[in-house]
């Protein structure tokens, strides 16, 4: 037995990798569901950015720029399933149906195997989305002539850069608030209640329903610190330039430390669950 | 049995079991009044930020912003069964049943479930216009009121109007195309606010193709007293929630269409 869990170090990722792929692929099979969303993203975006534009007229220094809050605004429709809306589905399925005892059976660690499940399931939904969400609000309505109402390219070559470290983080944290959500789906035993609540939290916080810049001032720094900016408005302040040198490294750094905070708080919940967790039979 | 009276037994039977889990109803309750309240606080940060919006106030745009939604969370409850259309009646066949029975297919969706979530967001919205009369002069007499509420009918008559046209939709389709959502969801967010801060072929669209406007703004202008500025007449704006019912007589025209060339899926 010992011999044969012996795994070579360089397959121990296998397994994980494996379920990664998969799961991509699978998912990206819905594609009535992707152009659904994005029929709806891009109504969304044109509503917000015409009600934005209508109060900026005759603001005095609003702390981000018309353009900026227009960016903004796209970046957020064209990312809206970057963010961890509700708990994986399947894993709300295992629960109801008492599969999940299963996840207690595979040599796997069930949060990474669980986390990488997440990882492929939201990148998997983002891209068919994003992708032609940034084609039409960028080079799109720039040729039609909507350029100052479209997404502008990134502040700069730094911008960018950061912007694409700052939303590899975001990719990671969205995961680990995912997992958090499957713990309070395994802990209660139902989905209901979880995925009725957190995208109230998710929309207010992550700067989705107002840019968080747009927020009183007494409320920035809270609005920096708290862990759901890292899901939206740190990337998007650094992709459009109000967020750059330090402050846009303060950012990343508040990201991983809530990827790992995080990620270390739902390991040992899930565990926590998973071993008070009865099978009722049947 | 009458029509009404039978709806009437329809709901009954709906709200008893759902009062069957009612820590269900009240977390999902909570919730949706949660996430609507959270739509608000977004609206207030703006206000505080920039004060107006292209001349309207706060209490002015909570105007627009409670009947609009006191309309969706009605039209939200009693629709359910429009709702789920697709994967619940066409998919299965269900649907079939229903042509059976001696009654109309929209009666007996109708029927369906009367949704009681739906308080959530009604409470919200309520709240929201008990802000809106607090910051806002209006002389509230019978004529404000048979307005505000007209708009509200007019509006619940019109997404339910949507809910059917996507439900229509299904027999073609099987599935329920989540893009109605832009029309429904989105059409509730564009509704919060003056038609006219918005560019003119929106306004047009929000006017002629999916008339929200004629549900929000054109009443809330009459009850506020002001011209619209693109010139549409003072009696229109009194009776332009009409166009709301005379939407969803012409949806149910094309549902019946729909009906006719149904075809079961045989499952």
């Amino acid at each position: 037995m010992e011999a044969a869990l012996a795994v070579p170090k360089s397959r121990l990722m296998a397994p994980y990798l494996a379920v990664l792929r998969a799961r991509f692929l699978l998912v990206l099979q819905y594609r009535a569901a992707a152009a659904a969303g994005f029929a709806t993203q891009a109504w969304f975006g044109v509503v917000s950015i015409m009600v934005l534009a209508g109060f900026y007229h005759g603001a005095a220094h609003p702390p981000l720029s018309l353009a900026q809050a227009i960016g903004y605004v796209w970046l957020g429709q064209g990312l809206l399933v970057l963010l961890p809306w509700n708990a994986d589905p399947e894993v709300s399925e295992m629960v109801v149906s008492g599969a999940v005892v299963y996840e207690r059976l595979r040599p796997l660690d069930t949060y990474f195997y669980w986390y990488v499940r997440a990882l492929a399931w939201t990148l998997a939904r983002v891209l068919p989305r994003a992708v032609p969400m940034f084609v039409l609000a960028g080079p799109v309505l720039s040729l039609a002539g909507f350029g100052a109402w479209g997404l502008p390219p990134p502040a700069g070559f730094a911008a960018f850069a950061l912007f694409a470290a700052s939303i590899g983080l975001t990719l990671l944290l969205s995961a680990t608030m995912t997992l958090l959500i499957n713990v309070v789906v395994v802990a209660s035993q139902t989905s209901r209640g979880a995925n009725s609540l957190a995208p109230a939290i998710v929309n207010l916080f992550s700067g989705l329903i107002v840019p968080l810049p747009l927020f009183p001032a007494w409320a920035h720094l809270f609005l920096f610190l708290q862990p759901f900016a890292g899901l939206s408005d740190i990337p998007f302040r650094i992709y459009v330039g109000q967020l750059s040198g330090a402050g846009a490294f303060a950012g990343i750094a508040i990201q991983a430390f809530w990827v790992v905070a995080l990620a270390v708080l739902g390991r040992r919940r899930l565990n926590q669950a998973m071993d008070r967790l009865r099978v009722q039979g049947g | 049995m009458n029509g009404l009276a039978l709806y009437g037994r329809y709901t009954a039977a709906s709200i008893r079991g759902q009062m069957q889990y009612p820590g269900s109803f009240l977390l999902l309750s909570t919730a949706q009044f949660a996430n609507s309240v959270i739509s608000f606080i977004g609206v207030w940060a703006l206000f505080a930020r920039f004060g107006r919006i292209d001349g309207w106030s706060l209490g002015e745009v909570a105007l627009f912003y409670g009947l609009i939604d006191i309309a969706f969370a009605v039209a939200d409850a009693i629709s359910r069964g429009f709702d789920v259309f697709g994967p619940q009646f066409v998919k299965t066949g269900n649907f079939d049943r229903l042509l059976l029975r001696p009654r109309t297919t929209a009666l007996q969706l109708l029927g369906h479930e009367l949704r009681l979530t739906g308080i959530g967001r009604m409470a919200q919205a309520v709240l929201v216009l008990v802000i809106a009369a607090h910051l806002v002069k209006v002389g509230w007499g019978p004529r404000e009121l048979l307005l505000a509420g007209s708009a509200i009918c007019g509006g619940a008559a019109l997404f339910l109007g949507l809910l059917v046209l996507q439900a229509t939709l299904a027999f073609w389709t099987v599935e329920s195309l989540e893009v109605a959502n832009a029309l429904t969801y989105g059409g509730v967010t564009a509704g919060e606010y003056p038609l006219d801060i918005y560019a003119r072929w929106f306004r047009q669209f929000l006017t002629f193709v999916v008339p929200i406007g004629c549900v929000s703004y054109y009443p809330v202008l009459a009850i506020l007293g002001r011209r619209d500025p693109w010139g549409a007449p003072a009696w229109f704006t009194e009776v332009s929630p009409a166009v709301g019912f005379l939407f969803l007589g012409a949806s149910l025209w094309v549902w019946r269409f729909g009906v006719r060339h149904y075809a079961s899926t045989g499952s």
